[in-house]
């Protein structure tokens, strides 16, 4: 069983606390490896890519790690943690283009289960389909 | 020949922190017209950090100090300016040869090339890069012309205003201002502001001593 780690990023610290929240209520149980990289150091808005290389070398077990995020600098953030990282452990990580929240939810569900990397991160990004089958979007 | 010693590079980045930090409302305001009304309040922050950790440890040599100021804006700005100065710093730090005109001209081209290579960002997208490549490639010919260096920093800073200025009337297409299509258009942009007095910082400092 493989034992993949996630990481949240995004500019508020209350949005990736509660989609954590959100994303656990789904697994009771887990010792799934969820970690939080969100927010300046001073409680504003804002993302810190040191801050999102600390978050995955600690979600990674060896396993790799799929890296969820919101927009903006988010995204060039969790790309600049890539540089900061060791070569091995840089080659473990996937960042998804899922939306965070439902890409989050999706990604916990199969990743508590055991899945591989590549499983969990098809699973992020299929986070839409439940809720464009429901609407007909 | 002027060089560009350890302390002349501190200098520059303590004249940015000072610059930013004085137009601080008016990159905000810049940014509140067309994007999310953070980038003067960033770049003060991640400036006064930089600063901060200049002083809180001396850097041993110009690519220690360049790579301080890079882990700081990477970690301390917040926003999206972070990523992409914290890289132009980075990459400035690896290239950073000697103490030579020539070299810094080198150092600061990789930088703009690592800014391009991150926020995938080409010229006329109205972003920092249409204020940096101009102001590089102004460098690099001014230099290689065998210019001095503050006559050389002197024309990089006036193709970076020309770059910023050029794009002002276009639309954004990179960035939250991107979101606004149509209604970015006649607005300076931010980012491009904010590079303006990087390099305008530049030909204020380095080559003078």
């Amino acid at each position: 069983m493989a034992a993949v780690g996630i990481v949240v990023v995004s500019h508020s610290r209350p949005l990736a606390d509660a989609a954590v929240e959100l994303a656990r209520q789904m697994l009771p149980n887990s010792t799934l490896a969820i970690e939080v990289a969100a927010g300046t150091d001073d409680g504003g808005l804002g993302t810190d890519a040191v801050a999102v290389s600390t978050a995955i070398a600690a979600a990674d077990t060896g396993d790799g790690v799929v890296v969820l995020m919101d927009l903006g600098s988010a995204v060039m953030s969790a790309e600049t943690a890539l540089e900061l990282l060791d070569d091995d452990v840089r080659a473990r990580v996937v960042l998804s283009a899922a939306p965070l929240v439902e890409g989050l939810v999706g990604a916990a569900v199969v990743a508590a289960g055991g899945a591989d990397r590549d499983r969990v991160a098809a699973e992020a990004l299929r986070g839409l389909a439940p809720k464009q089958a429901h609407l007909g979007g | 020949m002027a060089t560009v010693e350890t302390d002349a590079l501190g200098a520059w980045v303590r004249e940015y922190a000072r610059a930013v930090t004085e137009h601080r409302d008016e990159l905000t305001e810049l940014d509140s017209a067309i994007g999310d009304a953070d980038h003067g309040t960033n770049m003060h922050r991640g400036m006064t950090a930089a600063v901060a950790a200049l002083d809180a440890s001396p850097p041993a040599d110009g690519a220690a100090l360049l790579k301080t100021v890079a882990m700081t804006m990477i970690s301390k700005v917040g926003g999206t300016s972070g990523p992409l100065y914290g890289t132009l710093f980075l990459r400035m730090s690896g290239a950073l040869d000697d103490g030579s005109p020539a070299a810094f001209a080198a150092a600061f081209r990789a930088g703009v090339e690592g800014v391009v290579a991150r926020g995938k960002a080409e010229l006329q997208d109205k972003t920092m890069v249409d204020a940096l490549l101009p102001a590089a490639d102004a460098l690099t010919e001014a230099i290689g012309a065998g210019q001095e260096l503050d006559t050389a920093l002197r024309a990089a800073a006036d193709a970076a205003a020309r770059g910023r200025d050029s794009v002002t009337p276009l639309v954004a297409r990179k960035g939250r201002a991107s979101y606004l299509g149509e209604r970015s258009a006649d607005h300076v942009d931010p980012g491009a502001e904010s590079a303006v007095l990087l390099v305008e910082a530049a030909a204020a400092t380095l080559g003078r001593s």
